[in-house]
């Protein structure tokens, strides 16, 4: 919620949304194009076929400066940071004392004692204040302000991007590059949010609007919306904060097991001395009442975030976290968190929608096979 | 054949014996965006103004169809249950939903002619 005297901000690319068509959405704060006049299936399938551009400046964009800059960080996640090669990025979670987790994130060892975050638009206040509450004495913190982050992502992201910046070409997932577009420093990753190929800019926010004219010059770059941008991520089984990830579950009971860096677990060279580690370190040890798994429903009728699951007899089994259609793949598809042993028992599962019973089978994620390019 | 419309944007067109078909106006579809799932109800049902109906689905959310009058829903285009995108491509013809017989007739004359609903979605 919005105290009164906080207006609804719009990113630096806000007029060429307008100018676009797009529909406009309030979303964390922000006045956020939701789908253009394309609408959310074909920007989803341009971005399975060519490549969507995203405007997610939004997001928060965080600065760690300091010699303690990867230790500070490392007692707020349970991921390796000291040994985070130059340039390369890592996924991770701040978690809360009771193991549980207050936002993911992205982070990019930039060099030079230097960290390079990226966080949820809805979270990033909460996060810098965390972040300066906790290590604010052990390194620089700095949020920056005057900065857009957009997105392009798509089987042909590379060529379209390398017709730009030609030495991009030789990046693989999850690694950055700092580099000049026009003269502009630009901060570019090789990572996304669609389970395709792609490149996050981080780009000085009076320079924005130039590289978005420049990119969509591309005959093959179409302006993608949050509504597809949520489709995909689904489509590719990426946890979105608030609904697979919160600060009542721990990641391991979110299935991000595979985030937990093996030196910061049980045994390893630094295990532990983040918030909540004895929890997640039992969690990871002991195993958990429930998951979060891949649901896919019976006929064409979307089941969506919040429905309750249940087995034949009525038991309630868990919840929808994520759910909608993807486009993709034609149907309806969900994520949800279940407990284990029905799971484990293959008991028959159906989701309540409007009082109807929609029968609902267990599947792997994701969706969609991901498309990242690893060299 | 008089065509009226409701302020939750459903066309209504009469076609005689107090037998009328419903639909949603292409304002409604676009706001709605893509379609990807059409839940009708049952012919046969009675329906009473203002109540929900049918829910029409697109990619981001979930929307009711309330019924703009009363009666008997007579038939239902099922043609939408395996291809929701008639309502976007042909939201006035092919995308029509029920086929409803008014209980209560004179309800038509609380809904929109075309040139008031045209006013109606530029405010």
């Amino acid at each position: 919620m919005m105290s009164k005297d906080q207006q609804i901000k719009t990113t630096p690319l806000y007029q060429m949304h307008l100018d676009a068509g797009a529909k406009m959405v309030p979303f964390a704060g922000y006045e956020m194009p939701v789908s253009y006049p394309l609408g959310i299936k074909k920007e989803h399938n341009h971005t399975r076929e060519k490549v969507g551009l995203f405007d997610v400046s939004h997001m928060g964009q965080i600065r760690l400066v300091g010699i303690n800059a990867k230790k500070a960080l490392e007692s707020l996640v349970p991921v390796d940071i000291i040994d985070l090669p130059l340039m390369k990025l890592r996924y991770a979670l701040f978690t809360n004392k009771s193991g549980g987790v207050m936002d993911d994130l992205m982070v990019t060892n930039l060099g030079d004692e230097e960290l390079f975050l990226v966080v949820n638009a809805g979270c990033k206040n909460a996060d810098f204040d965390h972040l300066q509450s906790t290590i604010g004495d052990d390194c620089k913190i700095e949020f920056l302000e005057d900065v857009a982050l957009l997105a392009l992502q798509g089987p042909l992201a590379h060529k379209v991007l390398s017709e730009i910046v030609p030495s991009i070409s030789e990046m693989t997932f999850m690694t950055a590059k700092k580099v000049a577009i026009n003269g502009v420093d630009c901060l570019i990753t090789r990572s996304g949010y669609t389970g395709e190929d792609g490149f996050e800019i981080s780009i000085p926010a009076k320079d924005s609007e130039e590289l978005a004219k420049l990119l969509l010059s591309n005959k093959e770059v179409e302006w993608v919306g949050l509504g597809a941008r949520d489709s995909l991520r689904l489509e590719a089984g990426l946890s979105l904060y608030g609904h697979e990830l919160d600060t009542k579950h721990s990641p391991v009971e979110s299935s991000l097991s595979w985030a937990l860096s093996k030196i910061r677990r049980a045994g390893g060279e630094r295990e532990g001395n983040y918030l909540g580690s004895k929890t997640i370190m039992n969690h990871l040890d002991e195993g958990t009442e429930s998951k979060v798994v891949g649901l896919q429903p019976e006929g064409r009728m979307p089941v969506r975030d919040g429905a309750v699951i249940e087995d034949e007899l009525g038991n309630k089994v868990g919840i929808v976290t994520s759910g909608g259609f993807g486009p993709s793949i034609n149907r309806p598809i969900a994520i949800a968190r279940l407990q284990k042993s029905f799971i484990e028992k293959k008991a028959k599962l159906f989701a309540l929608v409007r009082d109807k019973k929609i029968a609902v089978e267990v599947v792997s994620l994701p969706f969609v096979k991901q498309n990242y390019y690893r060299g | 054949m008089s065509i009226k419309f409701s302020e939750d944007h459903e066309w209504i067109q009469s076609q005689g014996d107090d037998l009328v078909v419903i639909g949603i106006t292409d304002f409604a579809q676009e706001q709605l965006g893509d379609l990807v799932y059409v839940e009708l109800p049952e012919v046969g049902d009675e329906c009473s103004r203002g109540e929900n109906i049918s829910v029409i689905e697109s990619v981001k959310a979930a929307s009711d169809l309330v019924a703009p009058v009363s009666g008997t829903i007579i038939e239902v285009n099922s043609r939408l249950e395996n291809e929701p995108e008639l309502v976007t491509e042909d939201s006035m013809g092919d995308g029509w939903f029920i086929k409803v017989r008014l209980s209560s007739p004179e309800e038509l004359d609380d809904l929109m002619d075309e040139s008031s609903y045209n006013v109606f979605i530029e405010e």
